[in-house]
């Protein structure tokens, strides 16, 4: 076995009375893939960001090369040769590709020669790894996947000899992230180790060469990677058997609850985000919009809600319109059995500083059940409360407890136990299992089955295609704004991968 | 996951952690005193002496907390619908204007409990109105609200200043104030309180504004926590995208807030007007607008912290005057700025210490820091 390129040994951190970090121990060779995984909540981006210098641990050591090394800032790191992609990109948007790969490595005072030196070193780069970038690119000019490989390029600038991924896949169309592996591949061939986090156990069998498996801040598994399965991981991760399919039944349309024409929506700069989309959702089945974050899937989903304005066309909930002038009183169309699950539940579907029982009631606040004259009626609210929880399994089980304190997947169900426990005729869901864990989303998905077979038209907008093609009955594809094609839910994920990536359907049935 | 830090048990939050903040105030403050020359030890029990020791000292520490629990409030209801209210002291101001309107027009015919309710809806009204116009030009127009209130004051003193020269100012008068009211407009005193156990009352402006400041900061809290507008608010004031997802009006919403909070502001007039000099004068906020900020941050912006620390700050003004007089090496300005730290290590460095208690918690007791929380005690 190759020597370990970083070690960990004994790491604790905790914060305030969370442990995120138990006596982790974690050997990665040099020259390997080695991949993270774990729910969310179970202390991977703590250990990364120890690693990385955001954190301090509170006692345990780190080896970088064999040697013991204090990392106290993310300079110390970059210094030991450790770069870090993160989820979220840190670019300057309206720089171009090479003022960022130079940012906080310039070399004087006077940004002409580090840019020269930037530019024949960002070329090797290029040769060496197969990176690709257009150097003089704007950066919010480029797609995600190039965004990412200038996060890439920026590591590899600083002279890092091990890279870590955070979520790195999240934001990428299939192709785009089967780029990525390729790069990864050749990184490592060239020896460079690479740290690999995701929640995403197929690409971890894909590309890892080990394994290691977090869960509630203890590292409770590490393993070859062509030595385990799916099964065992998940297993590990969430510390029972889960049910990886969902099973459901034929779907029983009936009528058109959601009608959708000819809508388009443009973005404060006038920006076509939905472009002369149309179709329908009947009563008694789930209909999916798969594609690539960003494609117009939001402004949809914000339109037919009445929160954002409509250039042109006519949405019909239950054969009677809905305004589209971005004035609509969503009260009113929660009133007609419009039930919404918006996508961004931290700012949008919740108030994280409430306490959850008046998280329960947001929206539905104006119902003659939670009031008395203008006063909350707090014993009702508590009881409606109270009854969700136990219905939909919220912990920890305490309706004035701040919503900031639920886990991810809880935050989740407090929002679809809110809008399904209404009643409504229509729902429409935004990234129903985002950053929820293994065990939540299982939950979530056979409630949504539960809501079609009860006759209800859901409306599934995700850009996880297994949630996507598991869930729908039928599947829309968007790529920029467009409906670009409408499958069944037998598609293959090629298939919808490469409608996804805006390739004709001509050329996608070949 | 946004607060890297526990919670703590609520008693050392709203209490351990203001007190640990107002003692490190009190002792920069004491080196101040040293700084100039003077005992800190002596000049801090003159200013506890002087502001509670005896029946007047309280009266008046009382009195100046009255006024600074309206405009604490004020500014906390604004705070709680995310509006940074800067124009409390001009909505005060006006506020004035509209009691004074009042007085003077029914001095001489009603008696005071008639006139006591007219002037409380006069001052509401012309406060409220004085805080719809930046409201309406922030909802309508986006024009920042803490500018616009900023600019507010000032035009609401020009205003004040021309009327109190001009229409409002008797004839043959030397001075920019309104005539005197008559007994009509004068306000029962409640210095009798006081003097029930025992204390002796030289005179004090102590006046029943001070119940219904109280009954004010209960329906403030009726208001914020138990009522579907307040819910609004606290909605709208957390995340205006969740507001808009739950159908709440942003200009409804922030038009409402900003109007109650000049309401109140407006009501802050009451005290001085009607309750002590029976006249309205040039510049008789005096900065109790300003103070009102500290007021509302210091007490969390929760009634009850907001009287108890508009009585701290009443405590401040009383005890300082009376240090100002008993050590002349400690001017006015000195009080000044003894209220700055308080303002300073209460309000803006509020969680400087906060990390440090919190890691001592834990390092007693995880489980008071980790399961009190999960209770929901500290809601």
């Amino acid at each position: 076995m190759a020597q370990a390129a970083i070690e960990l040994i004994g790491i604790n951190k905790s914060f305030g009375a969370v442990r995120a970090n138990r006596d982790i121990n974690l050997e990665v060779a040099r020259g390997t893939i080695h991949g993270i995984v774990g729910e969310n909540g179970a202390g991977k981006s703590t250990l990364m960001s120890i690693l990385y210098g955001f954190y301090q641990a509170d006692s345990g050591e780190i080896h970088v090369g064999g040697k013991p090394v204090s990392i106290n800032t993310s300079n110390d790191a970059i210094a030991l040769g450790i770069g870090m992609v993160h989820q979220h990109f840190m670019l300057v948007d309206n720089f171009t590709v090479l003022e960022n790969v130079i940012l906080g490595a310039e070399s004087d005072a006077l940004l002409k020669k580090s840019i020269a030196k930037a530019r024949s070193e960002l070329e090797r780069l290029e040769r060496e790894y197969g990176l690709e970038v257009d150097p003089d690119a704007i950066i919010e000019e480029l797609p995600v996947g190039l965004q990412q490989r200038v996060e890439i390029l920026k590591a590899l600038y600083r002279g890092a000899e091990i890279l870590i991924l955070d979520e790195p896949t999240g934001v990428l169309t299939p192709a785009e992230a089967d780029h990525l592996f390729r790069i990864l591949k050749q990184l490592k061939e060239q020896g460079k180790t690479v740290v690999l986090i995701t929640h995403k156990l197929r690409e971890i069998m894909a590309i890892t060469d080990t394994v290691s498996v977090m869960r509630q801040g203890t590292m409770v598994a590490t393993r070859v990677t062509k030595e385990t399965t799916v099964g065992e991981l998940a297993e590990l991760m969430v510390g029972r058997r889960v049910l990886l399919r969902v099973e459901k039944g034929e779907a029983k349309a009936g009528a058109i609850k959601l009608s959708v024409k000819n809508l388009t929506v443009k973005d404060q700069r006038g920006v076509t985000m939905v472009d002369d989309v149309s179709f329908d959702v009947r009563g008694g089945e789930i209909v999916g919009i798969a594609g690539v974050a960003g494609n117009g899937q939001s402004e949809l989903l914000e339109a037919i809600s009445g929160i954002r304005h409509a250039v042109s066309g006519e949405v019909m909930l239950d054969g009677k319109p809905i305004d589209l002038t971005g004035k609509a009183d969503p009260g009113e169309l929660r009133d007609r059995g419009l039930a919404h699950v918006p996508e961004d539940r931290h700012h949008v579907g919740l108030v994280l500083a409430f306490e959850e029982n008046e998280n329960s009631i947001l929206g539905y606040h104006d119902d003659e059940r939670y009031l008395k004259g203008p006063f909350l009626n707090v014993d009702a609210i508590m009881a409606d409360a109270q009854d969700k929880i136990e219905k939909y399994d919220i912990r920890p089980g305490n309706p004035q407890l701040r919503t900031a304190n639920f886990s991810g997947g809880n935050q989740q169900k407090i929002v679809l136990a809110r809008e399904m426990e209404q009643d409504p005729g229509v729902l429409i869901v935004g990234q129903p299992t985002r950053g929820v864990d293994v065990g939540a989303i299982e939950f979530i998905h056979k409630r949504l089955i539960a809501m079609r077979d009860q006759g209800k038209a859901v409306l599934l907008v995700s850009v996880e295609l297994d949630e996507i093609r598991s869930l729908s009955d039928r599947i829309l594809v968007m790529f920029a704004g467009r409906i670009v094609g409408e499958r069944g839910p037998e598609a293959t994920e090629g298939e919808l991968g490469l409608l996804m990536a805006g390739v004709e359907h001509q050329e996608a049935a070949q | 996951m946004s607060t890297p830090y526990a919670k703590l048990p609520a008693w050392a939050d709203y209490g351990l952690i203001p007190l640990i903040n107002l003692s490190v105030a009190f002792i920069v403050a004491g080196f101040v005193v040293m700084l100039v020359g003077e005992n800190p030890f002596r000049a801090a029990v003159i200013l506890v002496e002087g502001a509670f020791g005896k029946g007047t000292g309280i009266a008046f520490t009382l009195f100046y907390a009255t006024t600074f629990i309206f405009t604490g409030l004020s500014v906390a209801v604004a705070a709680h619908c995310s509006l940074f209210n800067i124009g409390t002291e001009g909505q005060a101001y006006i506020g004035g204007l509209g009691i004074a309107l009042v007085c003077l027009s029914f001095d001489s015919v009603l008696p005071w409990w008639v006139i006591f309710p007219m002037a409380i809806v006069a001052a509401a009204v012309f406060g409220a109105l004085w805080g719809f116009i930046p409201a309406y030009l922030q909802a309508k127009r986006g024009s920042h609200i803490v500018i616009t209130t900023i600019m507010f004051n000032f035009i609401a003193a020009s205003v004040m200043v021309y009327l109190l020269v001009g229409a409002l100012k008797p004839a043959g008068s030397q001075a920019p104030q309104t005539r005197n009211f008559l007994a009509g407009a004068e306000l029962p005193k409640l210095n009798w309180i006081i003097e029930l156990f025992g204390a002796k009352i030289r005179s004090a402006p102590l006046n029943i504004c001070f119940l219904l400041a109280l009954v004010m900061a209960f329906l403030v809290w009726l208001l914020i926590w138990r009522t579907k507008l307040g819910y609004e608010m606290r909605t709208y004031g957390h995340s205006p995208k969740a507001a808009r997802y739950a159908g709440i009006s942003e200009t409804r919403i922030i038009i409402t807030a900003m109007m109650l909070s000049g309401a109140l502001a407006g009501m802050m007039a009451l005290n001085p007007v009607m309750g002590d000099q029976h006249n309205v004068a040039i510049d008789f906020v005096s900065g109790a607008g300003y103070v009102g900020i500290a007021v509302a941050l210091m007490g969390r912006l929760h009634p009850v912290g907001i009287v108890l620390a508009a009585i701290l700050f009443g405590m401040l003004y009383q005890g300082g005057a009376e240090l100002a007089f008993e050590m002349p090496a400690i001017s006015r300005d000195m009080i000044v700025i003894i209220q700055g730290l308080v303002i300073l290590f209460a309000g803006a460095l509020e969680h400087m210490f906060r990390p440090y208690i919190q890691a001592l918690f834990a390092s007693f007791s995880p489980k008071a820091v980790g399961l009190e929380a999960v209770k929901g005690k500290g809601a």
